[in-house]
């Protein structure tokens, strides 16, 4: 057993609001400079819709990822050894920036310096690589709450094995449903990126293991922005380098949440450690689609096991981070609760960012079985009826994930690899908290209910309240579990501290700046 | 005259060379191919790969030639005819390719964007040697041959530092004019974007397909007996 310490997170898709406050978070931050504008670290997508860049889950297109062979082994999509190196004068599968969208501002200041007339100034856009003005066809969420309309949503690549009524009845207007798809860098324990960069200039970072580009050995051959299934890998055309979301490092080093973590504003989002086996990636890597999920979720060991106490130990893993890794909320939403599933496995870059499927949406309408006109209702503690809003008898407790507004197939092919069964034993366990709670604060659901339909999904009371208090309550300190760095302790055994003393802390950096 | 320019030229191009792209590799931010693929696709795509191979196949022959000259002096006949004729589709291909790129360059208001004076410069200076290169070929026959004999030696002795410039002071305006203009863009490599072939990513072939970096060795660490000598130190600092 080789373990190893992971920097993973968890989106609790149900809380998220689509503000994108997360995204202006990590723009500010780190790609508001020249040649990256058109870069989102971090962006939000409306699900249905064809997200950023358009269509990106299409690998028929980008041919990003890893894929089986015959022989049970895995290569490169679009790229790789042999691929790499031929394509690299041209590389037939790089998004060009139209597939992102060209990066745009407004001339402000015609409104200002205008010379009088009888018109009004406008601000023209104009493109911020030309300088010249331009028609904006495209932003990063240009598809923002459409749902249903035919350019975004239904080219949505997740509606594929769909019947065209199944696809229909997603987007008849009473019933039209959407949510959000937050999406950063999987920092994947396979990274296709890392395999593809011909330079080796992509690495993943043994201590936790972020996935960071080397930007003085990057040397723009541009095959991980092509590898990467999720997109999330970006060529900068100014510096003649490529970037990618960094977990903001020098924050998680120093304690702090990643930007976007720390300003989401529905709270939607975990950051913990978990331990894997690093001795069976290539294993897991290339097991049957059928498997694919549950051996990824066996990568991930037991941090309470003393055998893999003993191993992390072995291999220098920190006490801190041994003991994050056994608060990690990650842990507990992947592993012991079981309600999280990665986005699009059949990539197969064994990706560390999860996420719990939104239940929202996917309830069915209200049914109404009585004649109640809602008058009985006590207007301030909302008490209802049984009959009166959801159908909670117990054939039915569940009953509302099948009649779901959104078919569980479409949910299925984002996070399950098309696997409906996996995908509502997910939705059931959301619900279960939902009748659980309600029997717990509304009262209207006897005991007997609420343990049925807890029992039925494999929760306990305690996992219940846990779950619970995880994803409504939980404080700071709680979804954030960061261990300590330990980079000084690294400073002072490799360098006297003395020779530094008076220079920055991290020495001294080159500026970026695009070679001749 | 000609002593600076066959015995003295070689000699400062190779310097600057030498001297400049170590420099621009201390300084490493700045090696990249500067793709601007992601701006322009379509028309790289026949004009990149027209020039990238025609220019590698012709800058091979002449460094096999240098080389190993042994190679190719027996060849003769109609496998001689064969040899200059793809040497010079080899060439016409980077002609082509390079035109199509500068052309591209300058009237793609994108890539304009990402052009500097050294982008221009450079491809004007390798489109005349290319020419020049197609004129040499195709006025004076069997190039790959009196290479071999005139040119070759003269090459050796400036990379034997005993420069004899009687041979190369013999040959045509339009050889001597080829050989200056080669050295000159040699000179110039380190200024240019051309330094990305001297970082060509061939240890791809034989690295693992996974990177991880330690930054710190914690067992190490976790040793008070260790010294902090045995310890690399960071190169940034």
């Amino acid at each position: 057993m080789n373990v190893r310490a992971q920097m993973s997170m968890v989106f609790h898709l149900d809380k998220c609001l689509g503000c994108h406050t997360c995204t202006v978070a990590c723009k500010n931050i780190w790609t508001d400079r020249k040649g990256a504008e058109y870069m989102w670290w971090n962006n939000v997508e409306t699900k249905p819709g064809t997200g950023y860049p358009t269509k990106w889950e299409d690998q028929d297109i980008y041919k990003g990822g890893w894929e089986r062979t015959k022989s049970g082994k895995i290569k490169l999509k679009g790229a790789g050894k042999v691929k790499g190196l031929l394509n690299i004068f041209h590389n037939p599968n790089l998004p060009v920036i139209d597939d992102y969208y060209e990066p745009f501002t407004y001339k402000y200041r015609d409104l200002i310096e205008s010379p009088q007339s009888d018109e009004q100034p406008t601000a023209r856009p104009i493109s911020l690589i030309t300088g010249k003005p331009i028609d904006i066809k495209m932003g990063p969420n240009w598809d923002d709450d459409l749902s249903g309309t035919p350019d975004f949503a239904r080219k949505d690549v997740n509606l594929e094995n769909l019947t065209p009524a199944e696809q229909e009845a997603m987007f008849q207007l009473e019933k039209m449903a959407f949510y959000y798809l937050p999406r950063i860098c999987n920092h994947c324990i396979n990274p296709a990126c890392v395999a593809s960069c011909p330079s080796g200039a992509i690495y993943k970072r043994g201590e936790d293991g972020v996935v960071l580009i080397d930007q003085s050995v990057c040397r723009g051959w541009r095959m991980c922005i092509t590898a990467c299934p999720y997109k999330k890998a970006y060529y900068n055309w100014n510096t003649g380098k490529s970037e990618k979301c960094l977990l903001c490092y020098p924050r998680i080093e120093s304690g702090q949440a990643p930007a976007c973590m720390h300003t989401c504003v529905g709270r939607i989002r975990y950051l913990g450690t978990l331990l894997y086996d690093a001795d069976k990636i290539e294993e897991v890597a290339s097991v049957e689609d059928k498997d694919l999920i549950s051996s990824q979720m066996d990568i991930y060991l037991d941090p309470n096991d003393p055998e893999v106490i003993k191993s992390a130990r072995a291999n220098g893993i920190a006490e801190s981070t041994i003991k994050a890794a056994q608060n990690s909320p990650v842990y507990k939403f992947v592993k012991e609760w079981k309600v999280a599933l990665p986005l699009h496995a059949e990539f197969r870059t064994l990706p560390n960012l999860f996420y719990v499927p939104p239940l929202l949406p996917v309830m069915a309408s209200v049914t109404q079985n009585n004649k109640s006109d809602g008058s009985e209702l006590n207007p301030i503690s909302k008490h209802w009826s049984d009959e009166w809003l959801y159908d909670t008898s117990i054939e039915e407790i569940f009953g509302t994930i099948k009649q779901a507004r959104f078919p569980i197939k479409y949910m299925a092919n984002l996070f399950s690899m098309g696997d409906t069964e996996l995908m509502e034993e997910k939705l059931k366990k959301l619900m279960a908290i939902r009748i659980y709670r309600r029997y717990k604060t509304v009262g209207d659901i006897s005991k007997e209910k609420s343990d049925r339909a807890l029992a039925e999904v494999n929760l306990t009371e305690e996992d219940a309240e846990g779950l619970y208090y995880l994803t409504s309550l939980a404080k700071f300190e709680d979804r954030f579990v960061i261990p300590p760095a330990h980079r000084e302790q690294a400073i002072e055994m490799m360098e006297s501290t003395a020779d530094v003393k008076g220079s920055v802390g991290m020495g001294f950096r080159e500026k970026p700046v695009r070679g001749l | 005259m000609n002593l600076l320019l066959f015995g003295a030229l070689p000699y400062m191009a190779l310097a600057l060379f030498i001297a400049g792209t170590i420099y621009r590799y201390r300084t490493g931010f700045k090696y990249s191919s500067l793709s601007s693929q992601l701006l322009e696709t379509d028309r790289l795509f026949s004009a990149s790969l027209a020039f990238h191979i025609g220019i590698i196949t012709i800058f091979l022959g002449h460094l096999v030639g240098f080389l190993a000259p042994a190679l190719f002096i027996p060849i003769g006949g109609p496998s001689l005819v064969i040899l200059e004729t793809i040497g010079i589709i080899f060439g016409v291909l980077a002609v082509i390719g390079m035109v199509m790129l500068l052309y591209r360059r300058v009237t793609n208001d994108r890539v304009r964007r990402v052009t500097n004076k050294m982008d221009i410069i450079i491809e004007i200076l390798l489109i005349t040697q290319f020419i020049i290169g197609l004129f040499i070929a195709i006025s004076m026959h069997w190039g790959s041959q009196w290479y071999l004999s005139n040119m070759v030696p003269y090459l050796h002795s400036i990379f034997l530092f005993q420069p004899d410039i009687s041979g190369i002071s013999e040959m045509k305006p339009l050889v001597q004019i080829h050989v200056v203009l080669a050295f000159l863009i040699i000179g110039l490599i380190p200024f240019t974007r051309l330094v990305h072939f001297l970082v060509a990513p061939f240890h791809y072939i034989l690295r693992p397909f996974q990177v991880v970096r330690w930054y710190w060795n914690p067992k190490t660490i976790e040793d008070a007996n260790q010294q902090w000598k045995n310890l690399k130190k960071p190169t940034n600092n």
